[in-house]
């Protein structure tokens, strides 16, 4: 009796190890694509940078080793601190303000109301646009001559500004592009999330005599936590990288620069302008670092507010 | 679920519409004409297709249509004429230079020449051009200097340029003031911007633009001062004739004859230009195609010479053609390049209004044509005689960024002229000395 067991078990387990190295060679094979590109793309990319920040690399892929004597620079470079300090004053306004508005227009869409398709599309569209068309239209919206923001604003005797030249706007200009365009593709992953909320739990909350704004905050939020958590963690990191609205709206010999210009900006401009690919590498090490720690947090404070079903 | 099943449509069409618009763009950008039966015909030769990068939009369909005849020459050779903007020109080459997908013959102007020439990305064409028996003494000695670095000569001269004083004859028309001559300098450009600036109807006399080659490097010398000194050892940017030579631009805008430095910024000098809203400017001769094509300003535009300061000066710069070291087709390459500096090319540069051409006798094409339709291109040439050669050294984009750094915030009124120019002074020595 223990002896035929024990056979049948092993029988078993041949069985499912072939059927599972079977499994397993399709998955791998389903995501070598991925993970190709991942390797090629990102993680060798990314230990090589870490590799040349050690390094001077100039022009053409000439290199010496230099120590820390990139990071130490960096310490003292102001160019540095001050696209840091920009980078989280952009990051700390569009995150937060896009994503409360990207909630609000998905409860608004969520509802049955009149030409639904329509508003959907219209706020969806800048996530396809094109950043470059994005950015030249907005430019000729802040143009301060000729652009229809200080037109209208001429309407009301209210001086216009060089929304995009002056240093004491034009980061918070360009936060307001970002917004725009991010809230709608944010918006639609919150749809998506709120339309996985149980009809149940509102007919209940209905019975016990709730109305829309108490239904929103204590049954549509926290049931889109999950939702949100992504929205939030994935918004936090783009804010970060930021780089095209500033390069395409800012023009290179503006004094508003220094004052708009991201970490990955700054890094762009040692790497490519002043042939400083080491120092520069340096520079993103900074950001990845930073990066990494918001990341981290955010995992780890998720249990305190992230509710899964 | 009908919501959820809209929603999934939706998204799906979105998706689409991205794509498409991604495969239109992609397909555009490979389109380029490849001639029919290339690989039949007489010769027997395999086919080869190369590539030739530049900058420069408006000489684009000039250059494709010498790339034509070349190919009319030349049945197994392809050439692709590839624009890439100036903004972005030396970022996509030096990634190229470093990933091996450099252009076959490609442009290079002077501030790279040396870093280019110094890290073997180039191909001497010295033996080449004894070997062909091609003479460059017909071509300007300055640039043929200019793109010989260690006794090697690294391009074929294509065009040069000098700055100029544009004109628009109708605002002054309509003002009844004379157009500007040779006679001018700086005080009396100053007095007639002043009577010709209209700010309800937002006309400007002149624009103080932030420009080099363009603007401040031609006042420096004007003034006496230099950019940097012979030996590429030291920055001139310390020199009061300097500072002089700077501030002259700051002031137009500070007295309101010019805009602003930010709205030049939000509307370039050259929109404002080519929309009537701008009496005069300084500009390259590389802008001739664009402005003498310009439907609105071809028959209102005029040319002159640069009004003096304390003397006559101004800076001379020229582009020029270089093949890369690693071309797979050094041949085809050489014989493009050969072809690019030849009397016939430069002739079509000269008809096409492209500029003024390298080969000197092509010159005189140019300036024959152009006179007879009413412009003074002989403004360019005049300057030349007492033009100095466009500063440069091995880290020359170095130097000139921290020279953007400071005086952009003399144009914009934060800093004054001399603080300016004594940082950059500072900034540009420790550059050099690491030279």
């Amino acid at each position: 009796m223990k002896r035929r067991d024990k056979n049948t078990r092993t029988r078993h387990v041949n069985h499912l190890s072939n059927k599972r190295l079977n499994d397993w060679m399709w998955a791998y094979l389903m995501i070598f694509p991925t993970t190709a590109g991942l390797f090629v793309f990102y993680i060798y990319p990314f230990f090589q940078s870490f590799f040349y920040s050690f390094t001077d690399l100039g022009s053409f892929g000439q290199y010496a080793w230099v120590g820390l004597q990139n990071y130490v620079r960096l310490v003292g470079d102001t160019e540095v601190w001050q696209a840091l300090l920009n980078t989280v004053i952009y990051t700390v306004l569009s995150v937060p303000v896009g994503i409360c508005l990207s909630i609000l227009i998905a409860a608004l869409l969520n509802s049955k109301i009149k030409g639904l398709g329509t508003y959907r599309t219209l706020y969806f569209l800048p996530a396809v646009t094109m950043p470059v068309a994005i950015a030249m239209v907005w430019r000729w919206l802040y143009n301060m001559d000729y652009g229809l923001i200080n037109s209208i604003l001429e309407r009301f005797s209210i001086e216009g500004r060089a929304w995009v030249s002056d240093p004491k706007f034009a980061l918070y200009s360009v936060i307001i592009v970002a917004i725009w365009s991010t809230v709608g593709y944010n918006m639609v992953i919150i749809l998506a999330g709120m339309q996985q909320c149980s009809r149940t739990y509102y007919e209940a909350a209905e019975i016990d005599g709730a109305g829309t704004i108490t239904k929103f905050f204590k049954i549509t939020i926290p049931l889109i936590t999950p939702t949100l958590f992504f929205v939030t963690v994935m918004s936090l990191i783009r804010a970060f990288q930021v780089f095209d609205t500033i390069y395409l709206m800012i023009e290179r010999n503006s004094t508003a620069l220094e004052r708009t210009q991201s970490l990955v900006y700054l890094y762009y401009r040692n790497a490519f302008i002043l042939h400083e690919k080491g120092y520069a590498s340096a520079n993103v090490m900074v950001l990845f670092v930073i990066i990494l720690i918001i990341t981290y947090i955010q995992f780890k404070s998720q249990n305190k507010w992230v509710h899964y079903e | 679920m009908g919501i959820k099943r809209n929603l999934l449509v939706f998204l799906v069409i979105c998706v689409s519409i991205a794509l498409i618009a991604g495969c239109g763009a992609g397909q555009k950008g490979t389109g380029s004409g490849t001639p029919e039966n290339a690989s039949e015909g007489t010769s027997k030769e395999p086919p080869i297709t190369i590539s030739y990068g530049l900058w420069d939009k408006s000489l684009q369909p000039i250059y494709r249509k010498i790339a034509d005849e070349f190919e009319k020459a030349h049945s197994n050779i392809t050439v692709n004429v590839d624009v890439s903007p100036w903004n972005e020109y030396w970022t996509k080459l030096e990634a190229a230079a470093t990933g091996g997908t450099l252009p076959d013959v490609f442009w290079m102007n002077g501030p790279n020449i040396v870093r280019y020439a110094e890290a073997n990305i180039l191909m001497p064409i010295d033996d080449r051009l004894a070997k062909d028996n091609v003479d460059l003494t017909n071509y300007p000695q300055s640039l043929v200097k200019l793109y010989t670095v260690e006794e090697k000569n690294y391009t074929m001269p294509l065009f040069w340029d000098t700055s100029a004083l544009w004109y628009n004859k109708e605002i002054f028309d309509n003002a009844g003031v004379p157009y500007p001559d040779d006679t001018w300098d700086f005080e009396k450009l100053k007095e007639v911007a002043a009577q010709l600036t209209d700010k309800s109807k937002d006309i400007y006399g002149i624009a103080a633009k932030m420009h080099n080659q363009g603007g401040y490097y031609n006042t420096i010398l004007q003034a006496g001062g230099f950019i940097i000194s012979e030996d590429r050892k030291t920055s001139g940017f310390d020199k009061p004739e300097t500072i002089e030579g700077i501030k002259v631009w700051p002031d137009l805008i500070n007295e309101g004859l010019s805009p602003t430095f930010q709205q030049m910024l939000d509307t370039s000098q050259t929109s404002l230009f080519e929309s009537g809203k701008l009496a005069m400017i300084y500009d390259g001769s590389w802008m001739y195609p664009q402005y003498s094509k310009n439907d609105y300003l071809k028959d209102k535009l005029g040319i002159t010479v640069m009004p003096k300061l304390k003397q006559r000066g101004g800076v001379l710069h020229g582009v020029g053609a270089a093949i890369s070291a690693k071309t797979k087709n050094p041949d085809a390459a050489w014989k493009f390049l050969k072809f690019l500096g030849s009397q016939e090319a430069n002739d079509i540069f000269a008809q096409e209004q492209g500029g003024l051409p390298a080969y000197l006798p092509s010159v005189d094409v140019f300036v024959e044509q152009e006179t007879e339709k009413g412009y003074n291109v002989k403004a360019f040439l005049e300057q030349v005689e007492y033009a100095t050669m466009y500063p440069c050294s091995k880290y020359t984009s170095k130097w000139q960024e921290q020279e953007t750094k400071y005086l952009k915030r003399v144009w914009a009124g934060e800093m004054s002229a001399e603080e300016a120019c004594k940082k950059i002074a500072e900034e540009m020595n420790r550059i050099l000395a690491t030279e």
